[in-house]
């Protein structure tokens, strides 16, 4: 595991992303050749996406190449509400950047089967040839994607009913009112992301920092389900300085001893990089 | 593999790098377009998984919906009112002539004229969509001849009339057919006007208010009756006095039924109306105000001078920019607001589904180029 400490969230988003980059860049896709990333929504990953979209607009890298899958989606709402999943990937990251509508795939909460959906988002990963990167960002209580506390950390995607704890945090979405927060979403599973080759997490804030801690210097714990990625053989966690508040100083300075040799992942890449 | 044909084989036009006019700000968005109408590019991409054919840099342009003139009386030393056996010529010629003002549809103006002008001029231009010849016409908008003779302005006294026969009787004699009109500008204080405005508002065509000696009371009862437009507010009317305010009353009179606006048109250019007024105006009644060219004759002609009956009227072109107001206001009220009060649902916003005629800017709002249904309809030479 990798845990990268930046001063604070516009870096972290900033390392992020560069790390994003050069995956893509490095991995050559091509026709013949996708690159396959996995996406969350939320907060966290926005200042993200803008570095992303920046390094699109400067040239620096191309979706034509790149399939999406995004980790969870809410059940019964409506596509075009504002705070559906695909409305968060169209406004924030698809319109901006030049990826093909037919290489994202966002679970869809409207479909009249959604055990069949859920499967077949599973076959839709697999026939990509499983997903090279996983980005994901986690909820205060440690939860990644819907996988809320106590999920099976060997979960495929499925659906799920949300925690009362989450439903309530929705709610300032959805005018405040209880009522009209989904109960219930699509979520990729705990297992289903384990599955990535690469998983990247980003924590950023003091309220998720005791989320971090139990994520990285706790046992694996169902309760704290990004734990999991304990056991997972390339995991990088990316954070700001507010989410090491609960961590040992030891720890901290462990990993920022590091950061020398972490910050060469991110570095521009030379035309000689790129061709070997 | 799926194609952007799934539900149209229309191409797709995406222009970028623009400020499109929305929700009554300019924001840094694209504008998509397929066959003449503004296209939703999230469901495209989720429901098509469409893309765009075609890409129109804007390099920074502004994007406002096309530009609507309910008052045009003419241009290019044409005025609608002289009879002549091709008023369709001249209003064609105007049409094409006003695209490079950002105007894409408009409302050709008569002045008051003998019935035999009426019933010669009406019948040659029908209401018609804008294209490649010209802007569109929404319908004529006939300003007078049931107005004030004190309130005459430059319309000719000798015609003049009143509603002798008992009202709509007396438009039918004096139009002939109203099949082609949208809109007229009668003095709601003349005998049975009342009746008139209803009469019209049941058939559909707007009431404006103008050349008018009307008290506060009338204006209110006319606008109880329907009327829902002033014709270039503080001109051809009483002035403003703090007893009774008369028809300018109406930009803030609590009589206005519920649900209903009064609409006002101003003609912007600094002579008719002092900047001051317009702001008075404009503060007032933000969301009424519609700008207008009140453009005769002369428009087109090169600046200076120019007579229109007693009046000396300098030419500056349209003045779509009112002093005091953001861009957004300036621009929704040469679009927006003559869109809705002439009810037109899918023209003067850039929403969903609304017709891409269209307007680009730069940041002094000089007109770069005008679309109608999404075609290109004039450009200005580099």
């Amino acid at each position: 595991m990798k845990l990268i400490i930046l001063n604070d969230y516009d870096q972290a988003s900033e390392w992020a992303a560069k790390y994003i980059r050069n995956k893509i860049l490095l991995f050559k896709p091509g026709p013949d050749r996708y690159f396959t990333l996995g996406l969350p929504t939320g907060s966290t990953p926005l200042g993200c996406y803008k570095k992303l979209i920046e390094y699109y607009k400067n040239g620096e890298i191309s979706f034509q190449y790149v399939k999406t899958f995004n980790m969870d989606e809410y059940v019964g709402l409506p596509r075009e509400h504002p705070e559906s999943y695909h409305s968060f990937m169209w406004n924030n990251f698809f319109k901006h950047i030049d990826i093909k509508a037919e290489n994202t795939h966002i679970l869809d909460g409207n479909t009249a089967d959604l055990q069949a959906e859920c499967e077949a988002f599973e076959g839709k990963i697999t026939a990509a040839g499983g997903i090279q990167l996983f980005v994901g960002g986690i909820g205060p209580d440690g939860h990644i994607a819907f996988n809320e506390p106590g999920s099976s950390l060997v979960s495929r995607t499925r659906v799920k009913t949300l925690a009362k704890d989450t439903i309530m945090a929705n709610a300032r979405f959805f005018d405040g009112d209880l009522s009209k927060v989904p109960t219930m979403a699509l979520t990729v599973g705990v297992g289903t992301v384990m599955d990535a080759k690469e998983v990247m997490i980003l924590i950023t804030g003091a309220h998720k920092a005791f989320a971090l801690y139990k994520a990285i210097e706790e046992g694996v714990n169902h309760m704290w389900t990004v734990s999991a990625f304990q056991q997972h053989p390339q995991t990088v966690f990316v954070c700001d300085e507010d989410a090491t508040l609960e961590l040992r100083v030891k720890t901290v300075k462990y990993f920022k001893g590091m950061m020398h040799v972490h910050n060469k992942l991110v570095e521009s890449l030379t035309e000689d990089s790129k061709n070997n | 593999m799926p194609t952007n044909k799934s539900v149209s084989d229309a191409p797709i036009t995406q222009f970028i790098n623009c400020r499109i006019l929305r929700e009554h700000k300019l924001q840094r968005e694209d504008l998509w377009v397929r066959e003449g109408r503004i296209l939703d590019p999230e469901k495209l991409f989720f429901d098509e998984k469409g893309y765009a054919d075609k890409h129109v840099d804007c390099e920074g342009s502004i994007i406002a919906p096309g530009f609507i003139d309910v008052q045009i009386n003419g241009g290019h030393g044409i005025d609608f009112s002289q009879a002549s056996d091709d008023v369709s010529a001249g209003v064609s010629f105007v049409a094409k002539k006003i695209l490079e003002h950002g105007v894409t549809s408009f409302c050709p103006t008569l002045v008051t004229s003998p019935a035999a002008i009426y019933h010669q001029v009406l019948p040659q231009v029908k209401v018609h969509n804008g294209g490649q010849d010209g802007a569109g016409v929404l319908g004529f908008h006939l300003e007078g001849p049931f107005i004030s003779a004190e309130k005459k302005g430059a319309h000719p006294e000798q015609f003049l009339r009143s509603f002798q026969s008992g009202g709509i009787q007396d438009l039918l004699e004096t139009y002939g057919s109203m099949d082609n009109v949208a809109m007229v500008t009668l003095a709601p204080e003349l005998a049975g006007s009342q009746s008139v405005v209803r009469e019209l508002c049941q058939r559909g065509i707007k009431v404006s208010l103008g050349h008018s000696v009307a008290n506060l009371h009338q204006a209110e009862e006319a606008v109880q009756n329907g009327a829902s437009f002033i014709t270039h507010l503080f001109n051809a009317m009483l002035p403003f006095h703090h007893r009774d305010p008369g028809i300018v009353g109406l930009l803030t009179s609590d009589q206005i039924p519920d649900g209903r606006m009064v609409y006002y048109g101003m003609i912007a250019d600094g002579i008719h109306t002092n900047p001051a007024a317009l702001r008075i105006a404009h503060r007032a009644h933000p969301s009424g105000l519609v700008l207008v060219t009140d453009a005769i004759a002369a428009m087109g002609l090169p600046p200076g001078r120019h007579t229109l009956g007693q009046q000396v009227i300098e030419i500056q072109g349209l003045h779509a920019y009112v002093a005091g107001c953001s861009v957004e206001e300036a621009l929704e009220a040469a679009s927006l607001h003559p869109a809705q009060l002439l009810g037109l649902h899918r023209k003067g916003n850039l929403d969903y589904g609304s017709d891409a005629d269209l307007v680009l800017l730069d940041d002094a709002l000089k007109v770069k180029a005008t679309y109608i249904s999404g075609e290109e309809v004039w450009r200005n030479a580099p």
